[in-house]
């Protein structure tokens, strides 16, 4: 099955990239899924750009609206996402527990739908 | 005995084997269940024609393995499962001589208490699947209404299915926290039945042994299996407690703790100071003795030999 894993996180905690956390941090990002059984494999796994850098969409009545920024001022935002093809949501759960932003933030685990 | 004794019987000795049984084959909560209960409803038709079988729960079993077969075609999606069709037809065939049903019962206690599911979802659906308790029972036991219940077990066996909740035995590092969480929803349905007391539809407190018993039967040699089941099973409190307001030791000013002295220990049924079971060997760790994590006290073991023993003023 595939999973969408979406990581929310507060950009704040993340370890500045001058900081010598920054290494082992970024280091445990890169090493994720090499060797976890029931993960076969990561088929996308993105970090985003902050989230002062969003621009909302959306279309009413025909009419195209854009704002600036994201809707929600909550501390927790989007910052990642992974898509991972496991064998079932436990495998799933423990490529989650895996990511370092488990740590500060809220990883959302979702089966991705199948059109078949 | 009528078809209808023996269905009752049949399903009320061995309703979690078939579910659990048909879980394995289909993969599915909710058509395991719909297959049993077409199969029950057969039962009473055919049972009535030519008689009660020699093996019920076989008949039940293979009627079910047909039923879930019929369910994949009615709902047009025969192509997506004809995996789980084959498999299911290939069982049916098997069945024919020995009228054996496979125990996936842990399996499917450990897919019921799945810590993806919200803690009311897992007691509802254990006492559901594995206890055959109704809708209604359920809904009582939480004070809810029944379609909200319903709407609660529904959404949880469409989570299962559609997030990919594996059925099987967890991983040895996964073990603990996932025994935990199940003996967890076993305490709290007691906790729930003693809470209910005679008021609840169905005795809660029974159901809970019987889980107890039946976890520690599938997985034997568990200390923490063993202290949860023993707490279970300890002799009722002497009635001096908060929740007995009316008994001999209620305190001057209400409900509340006693001073040892003044407390009347006649509804006692144990001994003072008795142990109803004795530690298992290694389950306490010596002082400063280290023992491997099988062996480490858990919580309810630890609860079961605080519980066991009475002060003494």
């Amino acid at each position: 099955m595939r999973y969408m894993l979406i990581l929310y996180g507060d950009s704040a905690l993340d370890p500045a990239p001058d900081s010598p956390e920054f290494g082992p941090w970024m280091e445990e990002f890169m090493s994720l899924g090499t060797r976890m059984k029931g993960v076969a494999g990561i088929l996308a796994g993105e970090g985003l750009q902050g989230v002062e850098t969003a621009t909302c969409l959306r279309t009413r009545g025909g009419k195209v609206e854009t704002m600036d920024g994201p809707f929600a001022e909550t501390r927790e935002q989007l910052g990642g996402f992974y898509l991972v093809e496991a064998a079932d949501l436990d495998a799933a759960l423990k490529f989650a527990a895996g990511i370092p932003i488990a740590r500060t933030g809220t990883v959302d685990v979702r089966p991705v739908m199948d059109y078949g | 005995m009528t078809p209808s004794d023996a269905l009752e019987q049949a399903l009320r000795a061995d309703r979690g084997r078939l579910v659990a049984a048909l879980v394995a084959r289909t993969g599915d909560l909710q058509r395991a269940e719909d297959a049993l209960q077409e199969a029950a409803a057969s039962a009473l038709v055919h049972w009535g024609r030519s008689g009660v079988p020699s093996h019920p729960q076989g008949w039940l079993l293979r009627v079910a393995l047909r039923k879930a077969i019929d369910g994949y075609r009615r709902d047009g999606r025969a192509r997506d499962h004809a995996d789980a069709i084959l498999a299911l037809a290939e069982d049916e065939a098997m069945l024919a001589v020995p009228p054996e049903i496979p125990d996936d019962r842990l399996r499917l206690i450990f897919i019921c208490c799945h810590p993806a599911l919200a803690a009311k979802s897992r007691v509802a659906l254990t006492l559901r699947l594995l206890g055959g308790l109704t809708t209604a029972e359920i809904a009582g036991v939480f004070l809810d209404d029944e379609p909200t219940m319903g709407q609660r077990l529904s959404r949880a066996k469409s989570k299962i299915a559609a997030a990919g909740i594996p059925f099987k035995v967890p991983d040895p590092e996964d073990w603990h926290d996932r025994l935990a969480a199940v003996l967890t929803v076993i305490y709290l349905i007691f906790t729930q039945g003693h809470a209910l007391g005679p008021a609840s539809p169905r005795d809660l407190c029974g159901e809970a042994i019987f889980l107890a018993r039946l976890v520690n039967g599938l997985l034997p040699d568990q200390p923490e299996i063993e202290g949860c089941l023993a707490l279970l099973l300890l002799p009722p409190r002497p009635p001096c407690r908060a929740d007995r307001p009316h008994g001999r030791n209620r305190a001057a000013d209400g409900a509340g703790p006693q001073p040892l002295g003044s407390r009347d220990d006649r509804g006692w049924s144990g001994r003072a100071g008795s142990r109803p079971c004795p530690p298992r060997a290694g389950a306490v760790p010596d002082q400063g003795g280290h023992r491997g994590p099988a062996r480490r006290p858990r919580p309810a073991r630890l609860a079961t030999d605080r519980g066991a023993l009475r002060p003494v003023a």
